[in-house]
C-alpha cells in the first residue's frame, strides 16, 4: 500500500515539474505576450497544484502530519492564478501592446465602438 | 439556500437540546433528520431545496478541475509542436449571465478552458473579450462549450 502512494507522490511530483518546466519553455518559445500568457497561467497553476499535492501527500503519508496550509494553497493557486493571466494580458492590451503578426481577428478594437454605441 | 442552511443548523441544535446529548455524533444525527424535514417541506421554500444546489457546486467543481487538465494537454501540444502554426486572435462572446459573481466564475473558467483567456469585459457585462491561441478550430467548437459552462453556472445560481 505505501509502495502504491510513494508511488502516487512521485507521479505527481514528476507530472508538476514536467508542466512547470513546460511553463517556461513556452515562455521562451511562444511569440507575444498574450500566447505566452497562455502557457502561464494554465500550465504554471496545474504544475504547482501538483506539486504542493505531493507534498501535502509525502507529509500525511510518511509522517502522519496533516498540513491544511498546503491545501489552502492549493486552492488560493486555483482561485487567483486565472484572475492574474487575464489582469496581465489586459493591461498589456490596454497599454498598446501589439498581438502577433499572424493573428487572425481582434475584436476587442471594437469595444470603445459597441461601448459608444450602447451607454 | 442561506436560509435552508441555516434553518437545517438551526433544527440539529434543537435536536440536541431535545435529546439532551451535545456531541457531534448527536449535531449529527440532528443535522439529517432535519434535512428530512427541510426535505419534506421544500414547496413553502421560494428556492429550490438546497442539496441540489450543492450537488451543482460540486460538479461544477469537477468540470473546472477537467478543464484544467485537458488545457494544460493542450498548451503541452502548442508549446511542443516543432512549428508554431496556430492563428491567434481575439472573439467577442455574448454572455446571458447577470450578477458580478457568475460573470467572474465564467471568466475563471474560460481561462483555465483549453486555448482561451478572457482579455476584457464590457462595461454593460454583455460581452467577453476572449483571446483565443488557436482561431480556426476552437471557434464553434468553444461556444458550444462556453453553453455548458453558462449551464452549469446557472444550474448552481437559478
Amino acid at each position: 500500500m505505501t509502495e502504491v502512494i510513494r508511488f502516487i507522490i512521485g507521479f505527481f511530483l514528476v507530472v508538476g515539474s514536467f508542466l512547470t518546466l513546460v511553463t517556461a519553455f513556452g515562455l521562451i518559445r511562444l511569440p507575444d505576450v498574450y500566447t505566452r500568457n497562455h502557457a502561464a497561467s494554465k500550465s504554471a497553476t496545474l504544475g504547482v497544484m501538483c506539486i504542493l499535492l505531493a507534498t501535502f501527500l509525502f507529509f500525511y503519508m510518511e509522517e502522519g502530519h496533516f498540513n491544511s496550509r498546503l491545501i489552502l494553497g492549493i486552492i488560493f493557486i486555483f482561485i487567483t492564478a486565472p484572475v492574474a493571466g487575464h489582469l496581465i494580458s489586459r493591461a498589456a492590451y490596454n497599454s498598446g501592446v501589439p498581438l502577433w503578426e499572424k493573428s487572425v481577428r481582434d475584436d476587442l478594437k471594437g469595444k470603445q465602438k459597441y461601448e459608444d454605441r450602447n451607454m | 439556500m442561506a436560509f435552508q442552511i441555516l434553518l437545517n443548523f438551526f433544527l440539529a441544535f434543537v435536536w440536541m437540546f431535545l435529546s439532551v446529548s451535545f456531541t457531534s455524533q448527536s449535531f449529527f444525527i440532528g443535522f439529517l433528520l432535519g434535512l428530512l424535514v427541510i426535505f419534506a417541506f421544500r414547496r413553502f421554500f421560494n428556492s429550490r431545496f438546497y442539496l441540489l444546489r450543492v450537488a451543482a457546486v460540486i460538479s461544477l467543481l469537477f468540470l473546472f478541475l477537467k478543464e484544467l487538465i485537458m488545457a494544460n494537454i493542450s498548451v503541452l501540444k502548442t508549446v511542443l509542436k516543432p512549428k508554431l502554426d496556430f492563428q491567434p486572435g481575439i472573439f467577442a462572446l455574448p454572455t446571458e449571465l447577470k450578477t458580478d459573481w457568475e460573470i467572474t466564475l465564467l471568466a475563471n473558467l474560460i481561462t483555465l478552458t483549453p486555448g482561451t483567456l478572457v482579455m476584457d469585459v464590457s462595461y454593460d457585462k454583455k460581452i467577453l473579450y476572449v483571446h483565443a491561441i488557436d482561431m480556426p478550430d476552437v471557434d464553434e467548437a468553444i461556444n458550444e462549450i462556453k453553453d455548458s459552462f453558462e449551464k452549469a453556472i446557472m444550474e448552481v445560481s437559478r
